[in-house]
């Protein structure tokens, strides 16, 4: 095995940010704030190394690079072990790239404890970078537990007024998924040392002795992971905490939330259920993928008829990632890959809006939708980049949103596991429910006459917010208009993985 | 040359960045017109000098392909963006960017002093780069990108002036309805893909259609994929049943209905089906219900059109009902027919509407036909010209319109039976009755409008000098389709250029018995006939006995207030399939199921665990006598239960 330390400075980075931010006087806050904003640079830097070493040729699902492992709990053999392949790299740099664009737009909303909410900001950053790189199981629960602390912060002391409500709901909600999750991983390294002798948390290992289990087992193992990761993606009906959670966050709250939080679900089912429990995962496709349609319409229909852009954003996301989740279940390249690169996709649209709602909120403070109309000629330039962000959201081909849709639709179609067109014939009749709920708000908001008086008065977008939209829009045209740079990080990592799991299944496919 | 084809896409993309980045700073009207329409005017020059370059070569040589980069590729599944130059494809683009450029010189005029100016020209090149990624694509996901691109561009054109009101509601209502409605059609045209994916492993008409004319794949297939592929046609190409968008569509500026909602956008459905013709020639049973689809659409929209009273409203229900004779041609296999009524009527029927808007703009905005009258003193040129174009669609030879629709008429016959021709022929009269019941209303008799307040005027000669052109075009451009009954075999140039694409699907098609030249003479003199009598009826009502329309709308209330009404069909959707879902999802979905059940369920659990927490809670006293009487207690029971096991 090569070691590489690199991506211990990935957690450490932002780990000493956080903590050196304590000497800093509370009151000065613009150091504050720089100072947090370089912090989250540095890692991105980082994150930029790894990329640039990174050997995307690697085929195989089980083959890490960059690994690190030091002997943590001795007697358990648990370690503290990361390791990155094009899977956990991509959801890095997702994490990495909108952590800093996030802490420049709280520049002017976040005026109290500042210090206190950059703090959360990277100590959530090392959280989700934890999660994305740990390949030991126990190493991953504790940051995929230690990460809800402070999203629970942000939401509970920077929220709206019902923020206590939902940052309770949205902490006991997921903390519930997780305890099964443990009580899984505890009984595998259980199982594990029949095997090796010893009680090991090591993923790599698991993932040699795990499939062997019968049926009957990786049947509750598979949904003792999954509840966790399907609370988290949110898969309907579990996703009622997500409109309270967004609607009551701070905008970057959000904006983390659905950008790389909601992630760490369907990468679980991924890097997880899947190799873990192939053929669990095969078993049950059929019924993850019947919620996920379900949720693709549901959330699209709820959606539509939501007076509020937060809920509307946030119903959406439940649409767009029920998508996702069709596409990890058909089990084809192509469903892979298109579920990958829509969870990128989803990270910059969905972040992109939430952001656009927050600049808009700053200025008139109300986010209903009936309290605007017709301020596409006030602000131009914020109505134009709405329209962007907004097709790329409805799945525009030549913007991001497509390259996801279509592959995660055709790789549904082609399944050889769920071997029904409907998935896929359903789903794809959310294309034109999206067009309609972002539309219609779109509508409504920036068409007909000015509404009101005091909407004449708005500011359009200053020079700040327009370098953060103006980056992410580069990124939802890269990925519409080349996405071979993205789509080849994990081109083998997918194959690899759909063919180990068909295979153990026993499915030949052509 | 021909590698340059990039470039035709290339430019309006530009033009599109240039105005629609700096337009604002630029201000100068002129010069972003001049950016606009030159981006168009070379794209076509470029088309003009490859179109020389493929007549120079043998016919069956005439195909290229020109690949730019890899766009997605997952597995097996490789797309390029990849642009086919064929006569096809050609012949769409020199109809494209020709017409376009046209049309952009005239918006220079037309939109002179809006406060839009800029957006509106870079919508306009974008437009045209979206159109020719459509008609130049080398696989169908690009033509899906052009697809749903003019799609985009439509909707921001329509809704142009986003603040105004448009009937009895706004133009932004307008521009979401035909944004809606055409994905509802491009859902049907994302399966249809996915199934030739799964057939064919492929995406790019190569190699489909290679896979295609080798056969052993059964017509059930091809029957589905044809099937889907339509749907998505009768969305972007407004036929029955999603045709209801491009009515509303007028919305927009005049030189946009022109542009994108006659001349070349609404015919997109028409090329797709003309560029699969192989899958469709091997789906007998979806040609037929093309053709009937086409059929019904054609008469139906045209007897709309007879009794609408808002100029761009006739045009636009004209627009729809010629949409359908060239679904009627694609279905009767008539492809060839189809593609010259493509563009026969990109050149008529943008006169038609940039004539209109030379009206529209000399009488201070007023649409309503019956307050024009007389106007041919006013303004000379739009009112020769409109002339032209209306005789032109009207199918009077030796007009451009004559020779298409002549064509499409006989192959019906020929192809599809009597029924076929005798529907075509009675629209294709209603057409001419309804287009000269247009022409009288506004340029003959006496005005009808407030001579006080409203002073009709000729447009500017960056107006007329396009209606000029498009007016040479309708005459002359029926010349290339001469039927080869005058021509003799081989004298139909058209046909002769279009042949090599054709020729897999005529192959695949049945060959229908032979039919003398006396049908053929006859039935296009009973149709000409038809037509010019029509022309004559409509002048004689609507100039001399106005009498006999009121007294006719009169006598049947019914029939008229249908017809005013378009069939009600705009509401029967609503009532029907609108506001159901709209209701479902915010009563029952939302509000009942998402709040109450699920979120329910989860706080209802939460209160439980708290209530029966703060019972076990009671247990906890505080008083030492009661936790040793239980401890007691406990110690018995575990001593009993130790025993008993024994």
């Amino acid at each position: 095995m090569e070691t590489s330390t690199i991506l211990n400075y990935l957690l450490f980075v932002p780990l000493a940010g956080a903590l050196l931010l304590m000497v800093f006087p509370s009151a000065n806050k613009n150091a504050i704030r720089y100072f947090g904003l370089f912090t989250s640079l540095v890692t991105f830097i980082i994150s930029l190394l790894v990329y640039y070493s990174f050997d995307s040729g690697v085929y195989g699902f089980d083959k890490f690079q960059f690994e690190f492992k030091y002997s943590w709990i001795s007697d358990l053999s648990i370690s503290y072990y990361v390791g990155v392949d094009g899977l956990s790299l991509i959801l890095v740099l997702l994490t990495t790239f909108l952590t800093p664009l996030t802490l420049l737009s709280t520049w002017n909303s976040i005026q109290i404890k500042v210090k206190e909410f950059t703090f959360f900001m990277l100590v959530l950053e090392m959280g989700m970078i934890g999660v994305f790189i740990s390949l030991d199981l126990f190493l991953f629960y504790v940051f995929w537990e230690a990460m809800l602390i402070p999203m629970y912060f942000i939401i509970g002391i920077w929220g709206g007024e019902r923020r206590i409500y939902a940052s309770v709901k949205f902490f006991i909600y997921t903390m519930f998924g997780s305890l099964l999750m443990l009580v899984a991983i505890i009984w595998l390294a259980v199982y594990a040392s029949s095997s090796t002798g010893y009680f090991t948390t090591n993923l790599l290992e698991l993932y040699k002795v795990s499939p062997a289990l019968g049926l009957d087992i990786q049947t509750y193992l598979f949904f003792a992971f999954a509840l966790s990761f399907a609370i988290k993606v949110p898969l309907f009906p579990l996703h009622t905490w997500l409109p309270d959670a967004h609607v009551e966050a701070p905008t970057a709250g959000s904006v983390i939330l659905a950008g790389v939080l909601l992630k760490m679900g369907t990468y679980g089912l991924v890097r997880f259920c899947l190799p873990l429990f192939p053929q669990a995962s095969v078993e049950y496709a059929g019924w993850i993928s019947l919620l996920a349609v379900i949720g693709v319409i549901y959330g699209a229909l709820v959606a539509m008829v939501q007076k509020d852009m937060k809920k509307l954003v946030a119903y959406s996301s439940v649409s767009h990632l029920g998508f996702v989740v069709l596409g990890i279940f058909a089990f084809t390249p192509e469903g892979m890959q298109g579920a990958i690169i829509q969870m990128i996709n989803h990270g910059l649209s969905t972040g992109a809006l939430f952001l656009l709602v927050g600049f808009i909120y700053e200025r008139t403070h109300t986010r209903q939708i009936a309290d605007y109309g017709g301020i596409a000629a006030v602000v131009p330039v914020y109505s134009a980049v709405m329209l962007i962000v907004a097709l790329s959201s409805i799945g525009l081909p030549g913007l991001n949103g497509f390259i996801g849709e279509f592959l995660i639709l055709i790789g549904a179609f082609k399944s050889p596991v769920l071997s029904n067109w409907m998935y896929a014939i359903v789903a794809a009749s959310g294309v034109i429910f999206a067009a309609v709920y972002l539309l219609w708000m779109y509508q409504r908001i920036f068409f007909g006459p000015v509404k009101k008086l005091e909407l004449r008065g708005l500011t359009d977008m200053n020079g700040k917010e327009l370098f953060i939209m103006v980056t992410l829009i580069i990124f939802i045209v890269w990925i519409g208009v080349y996405p071979t740079t993205f789509l080849q990080m994990t081109d083998k990592y997918s194959s690899a993985l759909v063919n180990s799991i068909l295979s153990v299944n026993g499915i030949i496919i052509r | 040359m021909i590698d340059l084809i990039y470039l035709t896409v290339l430019l309006p993309l530009i033009g599109f960045a240039i105005n629609g980045l700096l337009g604002p700073k630029i201000k100068n009207e002129k010069v972003i017109g001049v950016i606009g329409s030159g981006a168009v005017g070379i794209s076509f020059l470029i088309s003009l000098g490859i179109f020389f370059e493929l007549l120079g070569k043998p016919a069956a040589e005439r195909h290229f392909i020109v690949n730019l980069f890899q766009w997605i590729k997952v597995d097996y599944l490789n797309i390029p963006i990849g642009y086919q130059v064929d006569p096809l494809s050609i012949l769409m683009a020199l109809v494209v960017t020709g017409v376009g450029f046209v049309i952009h010189v005239y918006s220079i005029g037309y939109m002179h002093g809006d406060k839009g100016f800029w957006r509106f020209f870079a919508y306009l090149n974008l437009f045209i780069f979206a159109m020719m990624n459509l008609i130049l694509a080398d696989n169908f996901v690009l033509l899906f990108l052009g697809w749903e691109g003019v799609g985009l561009c439509s909707y921001l054109l329509i809704g142009f002036w986003y603040d105004r009101k448009f009937e009895n509601s706004t133009t932004a209502d307008a521009a979401k309805k035909a944004f809606v409605v055409n994905r509802i059609g491009d859902f049907g045209f994302l399966i249809g893909m996915f199934i030739i994916y799964l057939t064919f492993n492929s995406l790019r008409f190569e190699e489909v259609f290679a896979q295609v004319k080798l056969g052993g794949i059964p017509e059930s297939t091809f029957n589905m994929i044809a099937l889907f592929l339509f749907i998505g046609a009768t969305g972007k190409s407004a036929q029955i049943p999603l045709y209801v968008w491009l009515p509303d569509a007028m919305a927009g500026p005049t030189p946009v209905s022109a542009l994108i909602h006659a001349a070349t956008m609404v015919t997109a459905g028409v090329y797709m089906v003309a560029r699969t013709s192989v899958i469709y020639a091997s789906a007998p049973t979806i040609m037929m219900v093309v053709a009937v689809v086409g059929l019904l659409t054609a008469i139906f929209a045209a007897s709309i059109g007879l009794v609408q009273n808002d100029i761009k409203k006739v045009l636009a229900y004209s627009t729809v009902s010629q949409l359908g004779y060239m679904f009627l041609a694609m279905g009767v296999g008539a492809f060839t027919a189809g593609i010259f009524h493509v563009m026969t009527h990109a050149f008529f029927k943008a006169l038609l509407f940039l004539a209109a808007g030379s009206v529209i703009h000399g009488m201070h905005e007023e649409q309503n036909i019956q307050k024009y009258g007389g106007l041919k003193k006013y303004m000379p040129v739009t009112y020769l010209t409109f002339l032209t174009g209306a005789i032109a669609i009207s199918g009077i030879p030796p007009f451009s319109g004559f020779f298409s629709k002549d064509e499409i008429l006989w192959y019906s016959y020929a192809n599809a039976g009597f029924a076929f021709w005798l529907v075509g022929a009675i629209t294709a009269m209603l057409t001419a009755f309804y287009m000269f019941r247009l022409y009288s209303l506004t340029f003959e008799g006496e005005g009808r409008f407030d001579h006080h307040h409203v002073h009709p005027h000729e447009s500017p000669k960056v107006m007329t000098v396009p209606l000029i052109v498009l007016a040479i075009l309708s005459v002359i451009g029926g010349f290339i389709g001469i039927p080869e009954i005058f021509s003799g075999s081989g004298g139909n140039q058209i046909k002769n250029w279009l042949d090599p694409v054709f020729k897999p699907a005529n192959s695949l098609l049945a060959k229908h018995g032979a039919h003398s030249h006396f049908e053929e003479i006859l039935l296009m003199a009973v149709s000409v006939a038809a037509a010019a009598g029509a022309i004559y009826f409509a002048r004689f009502v609507y100039l001399k006995r106005k009498d006999i329309a009121e007294s006719a709308s009169l006598k049947f209330p019914g029939l008229y207030r249908l017809l005013f009404n378009k069939y009600l069909i705009d509401e029967a959707y609503d009532k029907a399939i609108i506001s159901p879902i709209v209701k479902v999802s915010d009563g029952f979905l939302w509000k009942f199921t998402d709040v109450k059940i699920i979120d329910g369920l989860v706080n209802k659990t939460a209160s439980l665990i708290e209530s029966f927490a703060s019972q076990i809670r009671k247990m906890q006293t505080g008083v030492a006598q009661f936790y040793a009487v239980i401890m007691v207690l406990g110690i018995v029971i575990a001593f009993f239960w130790i025993m008993a096991s024994l």
